[in-house]
């Protein structure tokens, strides 16, 4: 298949891409890794007239340190995010899920931003990023700003991203001590997207899981957070028991791979696999 | 040294997985133009009207050409199978004229100085369609008062064929037990690697027609016959082809247009699919529905089958459309002996691609309902699914065997090959844990799926395709040119395409004439070269195209043995062949090596009376019978039961191919074989909505397992030799396709059995099992494209 014509920009610093953003306007598209945004290009379902690539933004593909939080750069790849040392020591969640993404192929250029910013429901880093409450930082001409992940995703493929704005990195909180971490994910080959998909994060206290935060992949437009399994849990709620509130509140698509019903069901199991894989840490 | 049954590494690989070499897509001859498709985005209208003219005036475009502006030279693609008398067979234009019947039929091209203004211009194209009933479903298409695919024909049955021997109603009647069931073959897409390609070049009123085919001597036939373009002035090539499974045993519209346009236009000319396309426009396989009755005494003795078939043609009928399921035919009374078997098989037209072959084509169906039904014997007898099917099975010392399939069976050896099968799957030992796992009431539970299978393959002795009306014979060509320096030129009218000919084909060959195997080369795919042969499909190229290269090497062997003789001045009965050299029985030192004969005979400076100068040779072989692979295959299957994910654990695949020329390729095989039969079982299946839109256009819905999801293979082998050709080969092409899938859904169905699951209809997805285990039926899940991912429309922010 062969993408319609576009024109094509590539700036060499953040603040050229800013400006050609500013200029070009609602029909100028950022391509970072190109995974999720080549297909939609190529099938004609994206047709932008103006094609920015950040792919000399090599300030933006690191990670630092920021104290009580790590900044992991937009355009730092799934690969990187691997590998990186900090990403480990502090987000353990995130590399647990990032090793699920596809294959390493499209991991070596695939980046945490786009999966961010491409706000796919079924994309696996979504939920982290709220499971974790991280924020993303926002930047345009006029000036930055914090997107706490439970705002950044708006709608079906849509985020808070102002058609001016780059995503410049992802700011996860350091959790502290004793937390064990789980990401379930549930799909039909090792290359397919998760049916449903569990992020969850717990501290046991005393021998019983006391904070637990859980995220849920592909149970509605948007990831979805599950506060009443974590109120429950918090309440002392036995895992299995708690699980059972998984689905409250998900809209969860039927397509192919499962029906709503389906994945309902799916939604409890899984977040119970999880927990207790998580608790066992 | 013997080559045959060494495990040689093959030859063409280095240059086909690195794909330095001649795929279609990569030949663009100066001045190519490009084409590109407008498809019908609707399963079934008539076209009311088609204006090209915008189009025509964007940059790059030359030509612009709707189905109408074709209709006087495009003719209609051919069905050479017309399998009853009065079979309805569809004209089939290839560009849509007045009506279109499948979403992706074409409507109109554009051909441009490049690829791109050719999809720009499809923008500009305008048609407008009225529409009419999409014909999804084919048992309601069958209804009183259904709507039509084909108005004029009056009805969507394209032909029922009937078979029958023995009494099948009266071993029903009174049956101890009956098992009766309807079993679902689903639409699968080939998916070949290298998408579908063509490339037409003009020179004068010639032309030279590439294309990624598997039939090139067929291809060019057929395009003869359709556009008037004399058969000696076509050549068609199928260069290094990457893949078909019988998605390229076809003759596409595409194919037919690029010849016309070459020829309209005087310039080369190529189209190359898109994944996408294909999906929509490759003939997709299988798709029919089963209605079983199996008759048995209470020991457990098999009386009779009773088969009702509906196939789902698709469309139109293409190649060999209607007769795919009537290959099955043959098959369902498996390896095992009954007195009475009836099939009749009706062939359904729908709003949908139309079927074709699809690697088995018709045995992997009959191979599954026999397998899931002699399971289901099992289970309603308690007797182990093994002792079931040994209760039933030919015996080694009954062959030659005539089935009640109408089949005379040559050989086979169905204990040995389960005996060692059991063995290596350390069957009692699973046993005990699936017991245990049931005491526990594990949540994963363990099954045990037993397939065993032979099918019929070589295809085809033509006498028996000839009765079954097919529009050709079976035979294959061979020739053997001994080059003056005493290397070897292989010509084969066998058109590999992926399966390793070039490794084979030269072992044979340096076997039969005692020469390097380096030094012979393969040649094939290009009717220049190979001026006849009956191409690649049904594991026919080793059994039938391998016996004639070895018939043809008989023939240069037999004429050197003259030339040698008449060299050394001996008699040709004193003179022994062996590594290459022939020598005068008792006086070794005497001798001439064949390439010495080689050089001698095309110098023919001194050739006996009566001998023509040069080693070459020319052989044709028609086999009297097919050829029966057998094999037993065992699968492990853990399936949880809270999610229904299903996981293989391991999997046994005990093969007879009979002799083995290079057992690196039959591994390969069996294991590609394995990996589209487990994909059947658990992955894969095209799906049209209710209104005809396929929701399975690309990988992400479409999903074909890759290793990550297959388990170990453990492959073995039995040898019982084929007595049907002077090799003993049988043919592997197929074998793992068709045993695998009744072996996966048969151990799912095991796990389930103490909750009372007696099928879960295939693909066995998840969702699937779980409703399965609450008796419940599946949704309806045609609906496309909701939950994100690859397939999803739209963009971010
Ligand atoms: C075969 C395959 C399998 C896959 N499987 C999975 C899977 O299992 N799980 C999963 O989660 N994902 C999967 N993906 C998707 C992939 O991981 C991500 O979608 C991808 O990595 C997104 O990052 P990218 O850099 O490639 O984004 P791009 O494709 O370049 O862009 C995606 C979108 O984000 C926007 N964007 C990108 N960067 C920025 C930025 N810095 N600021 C603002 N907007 C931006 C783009 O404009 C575009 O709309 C798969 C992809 C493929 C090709």
């Amino acid at each position: 298949m062969i993408p319609a014509s576009f024109d094509y920009v590539r700036p060499e610093s953040v603040d050229e891409a800013l400006e050609a953003l500013t200029d070009a306007g609602e029909d100028a598209k950022i391509i970072a890794g190109g995974q999720s945004l080549m297909p939609l290009l190529r099938m004609r379902l994206a047709m932008p007239d103006t094609l920015i690539d950040l792919d000399r933004l090599d300030s933006l593909r690191d990670v630092r340190d920021d104290g009580d939080a790590i900044v992991i750069g937009a355009l730092a790849t799934h690969h990187r995010v691997l590998r990186d040392p900090l990403v480990r020591a502090h987000a353990p969640l995130l590399v647990r899920a990032t090793a699920k993404v596809a294959d390493p192929a499209v991991r070596h250029r695939g980046t945490f931003g786009g999966a961010l910013a491409h706000a796919d429901p079924a994309s696996d880093l979504p939920a982290v990023a709220v499971a974790l409450d991280a924020e993303l930082l926002a930047r345009s001409a006029r000036g930055e700003r914090r997107i706490p992940a439970a705002d950044f995703f708006v709608d079906w493929m849509t985020s808070a991203l102002e058609p001016d704005e780059l995503l410049t990195g992802i700011r996860v909180p350091k959790p502290g001590e004793g937390w064990g971490v789980h990401y379930e994910k549930f799909h039909r080959t090792a290359q397919a997207w998760a049916i449903v998909g569990v992020a969850c994060a717990v501290r046991r206290d005393d021998g019983r899981v006391g904070d637990a935060r859980v995220a849920l992949t592909n149970m509605g437009p948007v990831p979805v957070r599950c506060r009443a399994v974590e109120e429950a849990l918090a309440g002392g709620a036995a895992i299995r028991d708690a699980a059972e509130l998984a689905a409250e509140g998900t809209e969860p698509p039927s397509d192919l791979d499962g029906s709503a019903e389906y994945r309902t069901h799916l939604a409890a199991v899984l977040t119970a696999r999880a927990l207790a894989a998580a608790a066992a840490v | 040294m013997t080559e045959v049954g060494s495990p040689r590494l093959r030859s063409e690989d280095a240059r086909l997985v690195t794909g330095r070499t001649r795929w279609t897509d990569n030949m663009t001859p100066a001045g190519t133009l490009h084409v590109a498709y407008l498809r019908s985005p609707i399963a079934h209208a008539r076209i009311t009207r088609v204006d090209t003219e915008p189009a025509k005036g964007r940059p790059g475009v030359v030509a612009v050409l709707s189905g109408a502006d074709l209709a006087d030279e495009q003719g209609s693609l051919p069905c050479a199978w017309v399998v009853t008398e009065d079979m309805r067979l569809p004209e089939h234009p290839p560009m849509a004229v007045d009506e279109v019947r499948y979403v992706g039929e074409p409507v109109a091209c554009v051909v441009a100085r490049d690829p791109y203004a050719a999809v720009d211009a499809l923008e500009e194209i305008d048609v407008d369609y009225e529409p009419l009933p999409a014909v999804v479903d084919m048992e309601a298409a069958l209804e009183e008062g259904a709507d039509l695919v084909h108005e004029g024909l009056g009805t969507n049955s394209s032909y029922t064929w009937v078979f029958e021997n023995g009494d099948v109603d009266a071993a029903l009647r009174d049956a101890p037990v009956l098992i009766e069931r309807r079993y679902v073959q689903q639409r699968l897409i080939p998916t070949a690697m290298e998408p579908r390609s063509v490339l037409c070049v003009p020179e004068g009123d010639e032309f030279t027609l590439y294309s990624s085919t598997q039939i090139p001597h067929i291809l060019r036939l057929m395009l003869a016959t359709v556009t008037g373009v004399p058969e000696h002035r076509l050549r068609v090539v199928a260069p290094d082809v990457g893949g078909g499974f019988g998605s390229k045993l076809q003759v596409y519209g595409e194919e037919v247009i690029a010849l016309l346009l070459a020829r309209r236009l005087g310039r080369p000319v190529k189209w190359t699919e898109s994944r996408s396309e294909g999906n929509m426009t490759v003939h997709h396989g299988r798709d029919q529905i089963q209605r079983l009755t199996l008759a048995a005494e209470r020991d457990g003795r098999l009386r009779g089958i009773k088969v009702e078939l509906l196939a789902d043609m698709g469309a139109y009928l293409m190649l060999v459309t209607p007769g795919i399921p009537l290959l099955g035919a043959f098959m369902y009374s498996g390896v095992y002996k009954m007195d009475a078997y009836s099939l009749t098989c009706t062939g359904v037209f729908t709003t949908k691609m139309p079927t074709d072959a699809y690697r088995g084509a018709g045995r992997p169906e009959a191979t599954f309902a026999i397998e899931r039904l002699m399971d289901e014997l099992a289970a309603e007898l308690d007797l182990d699914p093994v002792e079931v099917r040994r209760r039933n099975w030919i015996r080694h010392e009954e062959f030659p065997y005539d089935t009640v399939a109408g089949l005379t069976y040559d050989s086979g050896d169905y204990e040995s090959a389960t005996e060692r099968a059991l063995e290596l799957f350390a069957y009692d030992k699973l046993r005990a844990e699936q017991a245990d796992r049931r005491e526990r009431r594990d949540p994963v539970q363990l099954g045990i799926g037993v397939s065993v299978f032979t099918e019929m393959c070589g295809l085809a002795p033509s006498r028996v395709l000839g009765s079954l009306s097919y529009g050709a014979g079976g035979w294959e060509h061979a020739s053997v040119r001994v080059l003056p320096s005493g290397k070897v030129e292989v010509v084969t009218g066998t058109s590999p395409h992926g399966q390793g000919h070039e490794t084979a084909w030269a072992q044979i060959t340096a076997d039969r004439l005692g020469v390097p195997f380096e030094d012979v080369r393969v040649l094939h795919g290009d009717t220049a070269v190979s001026h006849k042969g009956m191409d690649t499909y049904g594991s026919r190229s080793l059994a039938v195209g391998g016996v004639a290269l070895y018939s043809a090497c008989e023939k240069v062997v037999d004429k050197a043995r003259k030339v040698a003789a008449h060299l050394l001045e001996a008699s040709e009965q004193d003179l022994e062949f062996s590594g290459g050299r022939f020598s005068v029985r008792g006086v070794e030192q005497e001798g001439r090596t064949i390439q010495e004969v080689a050089t001698a005979a095309f110098a023919a400076h001194d050739l006996p009376d009566g001998v023509e100068p040069s080693l070459d040779s020319d052989a044709t072989f028609d086999p009297e019978n097919f050829s029966f692979p057998h094999g037993t295959h065992l699968c492990a299957a853990e399936v949880d039961t809270e999610t229904g994910m299903v996981r293989l654990r391991s999997y046994v695949a005990l093969d007879d191919v009979g002799k083995v020329v290079n057992p690196v390729i039959v591994e390969g095989q069996v294991h590609g074989g394995l990996a589209q039969g487990i994909a059947q079982a658990l992955f894969e299946e095209a799906v049209y909505d209710a209104e005809g839109n396929l929701t399975t256009t690309t990988m992400a819905d479409y999903l074909i397992p890759t290793a990550a999801d297959l388990p170990e293979f453990v492959t073995e082998r039995t040898e019982t030799p084929a007595t049907t050709n002077p090799l003993g080969v049988k043919g592997v092409g197929e074998a793992g396709t068709i045993a695998s899938t009744p072996a996966v859904v048969n151990a799912i169905v095991d796990a389930l059995r103490p909750y009372g699951v007696r099928d879960v209809p295939m693909p066995c997805t998840p969702e699937r099992v779980w409703r399965a285990l609450r008796d419940e039926s599946p949704p309806d899940l045609a609906e496309p494209g909701a939950g994100g991912g690859l397939g999803s429309a739209g963009g971010a922010r």
